[in-house]
């Protein structure tokens, strides 16, 4: 199982993308994940709230349904609480200053040579990078 | 109606993707992002795979005027970057190795995730509704 994981992993990117897509050439809108919640938590997406509410049902059904199918799946999130608001405040306040997380930069943007795109995934990634070397070798934290 | 029904569509397709390739797994990006621990290449290749159809998506849009639903494709990305990009791409890049979620997975794995994900995604939609005020409070820093 471990070593066919880069084969799930190409098999779901390519769903991720062919979602993006689809988003993209059908609704005409980008398919960034912040984007979408972000305009619902602040009202700057009013307009457009019935769309945004259906891909986040159908982003929240189909893995539930899915869990239900293929047995329980484990995210092994931390359990500190402290650590999981520290860093849900941080990724909430960063992609909404970004304009953009993974789904938005990452895979839309970069996919259409966006210099803010790849910036941006540069710095996320970097930063990321860092925060392993400090709180998981440094201090042992997470 | 037929928006909706591709919106939740592309939502549903995104979820599916996120599940199988275990990006929901936070063990897995946290993995990725720990290069000098035990390093999992696995996002490497949901990124690419991503990329790949996105990529044709965006030749077929150049071509398109409107979406087939009708209405604007979105328009040529922006040339200007900003300190909001980059101050925001560190902050998020920070919280997404120290919990190994980001937005998408924090939602596909709401079902799933137990009291952990729940208040994840609790605290970002916090952070979200604070990002107009410290986006103003950076601002005036930068123009100091």
């Amino acid at each position: 199982m471990i070593e066919q994981d880069w084969l799930w992993g190409l098999a779901g990117g390519l769903l991720i993308g062919t979602a993006a897509a689809l988003y993209l050439l059908v609704n005409g809108r980008i398919m960034g994940a912040s984007g979408i919640i972000g305009g619902l938590v602040d009202g700057s997406g009013r307009a457009t709230a019935a769309e945004r509410i259906a891909f986040l049902a159908g982003l929240i059904g189909l893995p539930f349904l899915g869990a239900m199918a293929m047995g329980p799946v484990d995210t092994n999130i931390t359990e500190n609480p402290a650590v999981i608001i520290a860093a849900g405040l941080l990724v909430g306040v960063g992609t909404r200053l970004a304009n953009g997380c993974t789904s938005g930069h990452g895979v839309c943007g970069i996919s259409r040579f966006s210099l803010r795109g790849i910036v941006a995934t540069v710095f996320y990634l970097l930063a990321g990078g860092l925060v392993m070397v400090t709180f998981r070798h440094l201090l042992g934290v997470i | 109606m037929i928006r909706n029904l591709f919106a939740f569509l592309s939502g549903a397709l995104f979820g599916l993707g996120l599940l199988i390739s275990g990006m929901v797994n936070t063990a897995k990006v946290q993995g990725w992002l720990d290069v000098f621990g035990d390093w999992d290449p696995t996002l490497a290749f949901v990124l690419g795979g991503a990329i790949l159809p996105m990529a044709i998506a965006w030749r077929v849009a150049e071509r398109r005027k409107t979406a087939v639903l009708g209405g604007a494709l979105p328009a040529a990305p922006d040339p200007r970057l900003g300190h909001n990009l980059v101050v925001g791409s560190v902050l998020f890049g920070m919280g997404w190795g120290l919990a190994g979620l980001c937005p998408g997975p924090a939602m596909a794995s709401l079902s799933f995730g137990g009291w952990g994900g729940l208040l994840f995604l609790l605290s970002m939609l916090v952070g979200m509704v604070g990002a107009p005020m410290i986006r103003t409070r950076i601002d005036r820093l930068a123009t100091a």
